[in-house]
């Protein structure tokens, strides 16, 4: 059973350790704006949104890089980055409607959630339970698929 | 099953690898109308240019066996000629081969620009790999490059002239730097910055004529002034490559007219990528988005329909991104707005930073960004879903740069 992380916003209280954990699990420094998830700050309504790439079907990012440096997978699900094929082109920035893969300048390539090779650090680090890393068919990520679905040709179905 | 794809580009090698997908027993045949060693992306080229990468970082697919593996035949020749009624392609080398289905996938050819000595050594396009390789090899610290062009191409390459040590002039005839994908302010913007980084921008001018002058060119421009240069450099816009389609019966108008399933007029005829045109999904009209995700896209559609299924393309949706110089800039959708339509435009003109939001009733339309690398994705989101925006669409007229919290709380709601 392929696992994948879910949230649960209601439980976040924006501590940011998520974002510590993903930002040193990846670059070895406590920097959260290097991290792959980000909190979304609703101040008006005292609301925070933790918000990653939910390793979509589709695969929007996977299919627009010209270069094949986004590769599947097999075990995880994720959809991964290969630093080393990447070329920065930016492509799969535009095409992912969750805009949810990103270019760093600092590197010159793109970077999104790999689940961490299915040790996802970013739910180990939560401490409220509002990240978890669950049985794909038990998460809430229905919804936002679904969402995928409207942007996506309609038409996968019938193919 | 014999299908037969035309250009070994994003297009054709996506539908090709589709097709084996569908069906393991077809014969596949790409023809590839380059000499290079393996099917590669022009998007790849600025980044060969600026020496981030070697050729083979260019291909297509990592894997050397890739194609065999597939069962994929790739055949190097160009196509002269498509004969309907024998269903069968012609080659330029005379051979001849055969098809079931067809793909018209051979992507876009640079436009030729109509001046004298355009022909001469010491000019070049950028479009292939070998122009790249022509471009490098004589491209030396100090060398003096003239550049026709600022469009997507003539931006993304500036960097790679830049990084070997060019000394850049480029002229653009409209004036506006990308005037095809960024509104008039952020043309200017990308102008600055690359003025600020030593290009020489000269606006509202063409080139007259070229002309050897020794061992340089010496360019003459429409206003009369003459710039001595050691490499021409003409980039002024692409065009479908549909020129061997001439009298084939296969209907076009600016690309080759195709339908929701990538069909072309005539039967087993079906046509994907920079070549086809068909329904925008934004403006609802027929048009070529020669991009990348709506080339990949449009293959796999059509492959789907020739292997017998019946796949719908939703329409195309026009998305550029583009790195000039460093300076990141996108666009999305009808970034010009509509008639009508609101719209918000917020310029930072010190720290290069700009954002324009265009919506219809209450939809966001069309987007055009510099500086933002962040969740730029949303905005082709929220565009291509016609997501109703409510409250939003007053917020992001007052803060255009909420979109991000626009998108999760009018598409997110389940988080």
């Amino acid at each position: 059973m392929q696992k994948s992380l879910h949230i649960d916003a209601n439980k976040c209280t924006g501590c940011l350790q998520c974002e510590m954990a993903c930002s040193y699990e990846n670059y070895g420094v406590f920097i959260t704006a290097k991290s792959r998830i980000k909190i979304f700050d609703f101040e008006n309504e005292g609301r925070k949104v933790p918000y990653t790439c939910t390793q979509c079907a589709e695969a929007w990012c996977l299919m627009a890089c010209p270069v094949d440096a986004i590769r599947l997978d097999a075990v995880t699900g994720a959809k991964v980055v290969n630093e080393a094929t990447c070329v920065g082109c930016k492509v799969c920035t535009i095409a992912c409607p969750f805009g949810t893969i990103n270019y760093v300048a600092a590197t010159g390539k793109v970077q999104k959630c790999d689940l961490c090779d299915g040790d996802p650090a970013c739910a180990t680090a939560c401490p409220t339970g509002a990240i978890t890393y669950v049985d794909a068919d038990w998460t809430g990520f229905d919804k936002m698929r679904a969402w995928a679905g409207k942007t996506d040709n309609a038409t996968r179905a019938s193919a | 099953m014999k299908h037969l794809i035309i250009g070994a580009g994003a297009a054709g090698i996506t539908a090709a690898e589709q097709l084996r997908k569908l069906d393991p027993a077809a014969s596949i045949t790409v023809l590839d109308g380059e000499g290079e060693a393996a099917p590669y992306a022009r998007m790849a080229i600025p980044y060969l240019l600026s020496n981030q990468i070697v050729e083979a970082g260019t291909h297509l697919r990592r894997d050397p066996d890739h194609y065999r593996t597939l069962r994929i035949d790739i055949e190097k020749g160009r196509a002269a000629a498509v004969d309907p009624v024998a269903s069968l392609v012609r080659l330029v080398d005379g051979r001849v081969l055969p098809y079931d289905r067809l793909l018209i996938a051979t992507g876009s050819v640079p436009s030729r620009e109509k001046v004298a000595g355009i022909d001469l050594p010491g000019v070049h396009t950028c479009w292939t790999l070998a122009d790249a390789r022509a471009i490098i090899a004589s491209l030396r610290p100090g060398t003096r490059v003239v550049q026709m062009g600022a469009g997507f191409v003539g931006c993304i390459i500036i960097q790679g002239l830049m990084s070997r040590g060019a000394d850049l002039t480029v002229l653009i005839r409209s004036g506006r730097m990308v005037s095809r994908m960024m509104p008039p302010k952020a043309s200017d913007m990308i102008a600055q910055w690359c003025a600020a980084k030593g290009v020489h921008v000269m606006g509202k001018t063409q080139t007259a004529k070229i002309e050897q002058d020794g061992n340089s060119l010496k360019v003459t421009l429409t206003t009369g002034e003459i710039l001595p240069a050691d490499i021409y450099l003409s980039v002024v816009g692409v065009k479908p490559g549909i020129d061997f389609l001439a009298g084939s019966g296969i209907a076009m108008q600016d690309g080759i007219v195709v339908d929701a399933r990538m069909r072309t007029n005539l039967p087993g005829i079906y046509a994907a990528g920079d070549v086809a045109e068909s329904c925008d999904c934004v403006t609802g009209k027929s048009q070529i988005n020669a991009i990348q995700p709506n080339a990949v896209e449009q293959a796999r559609i059509a492959a789907l329909n020739m292997a017998g299924g019946a796949a719908d393309f939703v329409g195309s949706l026009a998305i550029n991104v583009l790195d000039t110089l460093g300076l990141v800039s996108c666009s999305f959708g009808q970034w010009q707005g509509v008639e009508g339509g609101a719209g918000v435009e917020l310029v930072d003109e010190a720290n290069y930073r700009y954002l324009s939001l265009q919506f219809g009733d209450d939809v966001l339309i069309g987007a055009t960004s510099i500086g933002w690398t962040d969740h730029v994705g949303v905005l082709r989101g929220l565009i291509q879903t016609s997501t109703p925006l409510g409250v939003w669409k007053e917020r992001l007229l007052a803060d255009p740069t909420t979109f991000m919290a626009a998108y999760l709380a009018t598409s997110q709601k389940a988080a």
